[in-house]
């Protein structure tokens, strides 16, 4: 059940205050429940908790690749480990980590890159993940959550305790537009559509869905209806979702905070492509390092806006009509 | 000879009977830490080849995995899977591939190959071993050219930082490694001094000697406190076949049946003659 609260208003709470608390329940829940972070529980909200449960909360310092390995290890013998450090290095800093001590040995962990995209702000080009989405893509059976808000990214940590594999939950840290109620069921692995239409799908995930749904409202003004769907996982990919929007629309716009090449808007033109080819345009990074800013700034720099959708959705409906 | 000494001997002849059906692979390194695997089978550590998941066995990791074709002789020697498995390295859908895997073979508790890495998942299962308050330890054998990696010197800061004292670091330091000697390569100096420098227990070890790697690793858990404990063996690349040891390269190397066949019958007559 979707329980949708968009009115374009920003989440009460940041995730980094959500995630000591969702954590500190898991801790209650069950007693294999570690986490590991590489100097940045600070930066997430989780200091004070690692000094309520020191045994629990494991500061590596600031060394990703054996922060995995030892989280590789650890579940190996039943524990079931959070990993958390900022996107860009959960991603490229420790990827043959991830890909051989967690995928391929077959062990357990979830790993959490805060700081999506252009929500590194201020920590800049060195800081922005645009290619964690690919990366994590190319491991086989990997889950990748793109986090839209606080509300969902609570359901991820807490619903993917269990998962066997390589979970990647990939979220900003600070206030996002809040697009779900607390009344949310989240299945991971299958696609919330938040909005019928009949012109367009707009498939998004992590801060875009928010942008979509500001598209949305454009444009109906304007006359056009479009499909709204939050992906959720971008692995696996709903497909099942996707190809029956792109029967009934006949055109599709992806949009995320990534870059274009492997992440969401690829993945759904292999789907089409695969099985009901079908014109796409995707919004997203075009093929660029990041840079400093405010995420205002950051956004139109990179057109990551409900304007840019728009834009899309227009040139979509006008390549699907032959014009 | 010692039964460890002989129990060395008898891997070694099961190795050289597997490489000789395969014809090639890391045979150097897969023989210079024979000596360790007897000290570890034959007397340090605790398992029940009948039943390799026991929950009470001790763990070891191979971080050099590409040694996978010594332990496999090992793990065949101890009686967990048959010898004639030997015979099916490299072969498609075997479960003994050229490095270790833990979801084919019975008796390998992580799966190695990517250098450095065994060394972090090995300190992760020791330290899940305390959390959950469980009295097994964990070996953990590092290739001499695997130090080159900058993970595991992030591991050595790590394990020491949380007091792993039921975690012990092999280094095969045979001065070898893929292009030519480790001081050529890039130079690793001196080991445990590097380890105790890290806050580790550290020993220098004659490590083709089984009962003197035995003997160091007990010594090691009587003294270390709460260090974890590092055992620098130093070992001869090849050790126990001469022409193999002769080899200025024999990290990776083909084998003829009749090589097999010598390397064989040296180390048979070893024990006939003991």
């Amino acid at each position: 059940m979707i329980d949708l609260a968009y009115t374009g208003k920003a989440d009460e709470k940041t995730i980094k205050d959500s995630f000591a608390d969702v954590l500190r329940g898991l801790f209650a829940e069950d007693p294999d429940v570690i986490y590991l972070d590489a100097d940045l529980m600070n930066s997430m909200g989780t200091y004070k908790l690692s000094k309520e449960f020191p045994d629990r909360c494991i500061d590596c310092g600031i060394q990703e690749a054996n922060m995995v390995g030892v989280a590789a290890g650890a579940s190996a013998l039943g524990k079931k480990p959070y990993v958390h450090t900022f996107g860009p290095f959960a991603g490229r800093r420790c990827y043959d980590q991830v890909f051989i001590s967690v995928g391929y040995a077959k062990n357990n962990v979830r790993i959490i890159g805060s700081d999506a995209g252009v929500t590194a702000a201020y920590n800049g080009g060195t800081h922005m993940p645009f290619e964690d989405i690919a990366l994590y893509r190319a491991i086989p059976e990997a889950m990748i959550i793109d986090v839209t808000d606080q509300t969902q990214f609570d359901a991820a940590i807490r619903q993917t305790k269990d998962r066997p594999g390589v979970t990647y939950i990939r979220c900003p840290r600070k206030n996002c537009t809040k697009v779900y109620g607390p009344g949310t069921e989240f299945e991971f692995g299958k696609a919330n559509v938040l909005r019928e239409g009949s012109d367009c799908a707009v498939i998004a995930c992590g801060i875009m869905v928010a942008e979509a749904l500001k598209a949305a409202e454009l444009l109906e003004a304007e006359g056009i209806h479009i499909v709204v769907i939050d992906a959720v996982t971008v692995k696996p990919l709903d497909t099942e979702t996707v190809l029956s929007y792109a029967k009934s629309c006949k055109a599709i716009v992806t949009a995320e905070n990534a870059t274009v090449i492997g992440g969401l808007g690829s993945a759904v033109c292999e789907c089409v492509a695969d099985s009901c080819p079908t014109i796409v345009k995707r919004v997203g990074v075009q093929d660029l390092y990041g840079e400093v800013g405010d995420v205002g700034y950051l956004k139109e720099r990179f057109g990551l806006t409900a304007e840019t959708i728009g834009a899309k959705v227009k040139e979509a409906i006008r390549a699907k009509e032959g014009r | 000879m010692t039964d460890l000494e002989k129990l060395a001997v008898r891997i070694r002849i099961a190795e050289m009977k597997c490489f000789k059906k395969r014809g090639f692979g890391h045979v150097g390194g897969s023989l210079s830490i024979v000596d360790t695997l007897a000290a570890l089978y034959g007397k340090l550590m605790k398992y029940d080849p009948t039943n390799p998941q026991w929950e009470g066995r001790d763990y070891l990791v191979m971080s050099k995995g590409h040694c996978g074709p010594g332990l496999y002789a090992a793990l065949a020697v101890e009686g967990f899977f048959p010898e004639e498995w030997l015979m099916t390295l490299n072969e498609p859908r075997t479960k003994l591939p050229s490095h270790c895997d833990k979801n084919l073979t019975p008796g390998i508790d992580m799966s190695t190959g990517s250098l450095g890495q065994g060394a972090s998942t090995s300190a992760g299962m020791a330290l899940a071993a305390k959390l959950n308050g469980q009295e097994n330890k964990v070996f953990c054998i590092l290739g001499d050219g695997e130090c080159d990696e900058g993970q595991v010197w992030e591991m050595l800061l790590f394990a020491a930082a949380r007091k792993l004292n039921n975690y012990v670091v092999f280094v095969d330091y045979n001065y070898k490694q893929l292009d030519g000697s480790t001081d050529d390569v890039l130079p690793l100096g001196d080991l445990r001094a590097k380890f105790e420098a890290f806050g580790w227990y550290a020993v220098d070890v004659n490590g083709n000697d089984p009962d003197a790697v035995a003997n160091a690793v007990e010594t090691g858990f009587a003294q270390n406190g709460d260090r974890p404990i590092a055992v620098v063996l130093h070992t001869k690349k090849g050790f126990g076949v001469d022409f193999i040891e002769e080899m200025e390269f024999n990290h990776h190397i083909t084998l003829t049946e009749e090589e097999a066949d010598r390397a064989i019958g040296q180390l048979e007559r070893r024990l006939t003659n003991d």
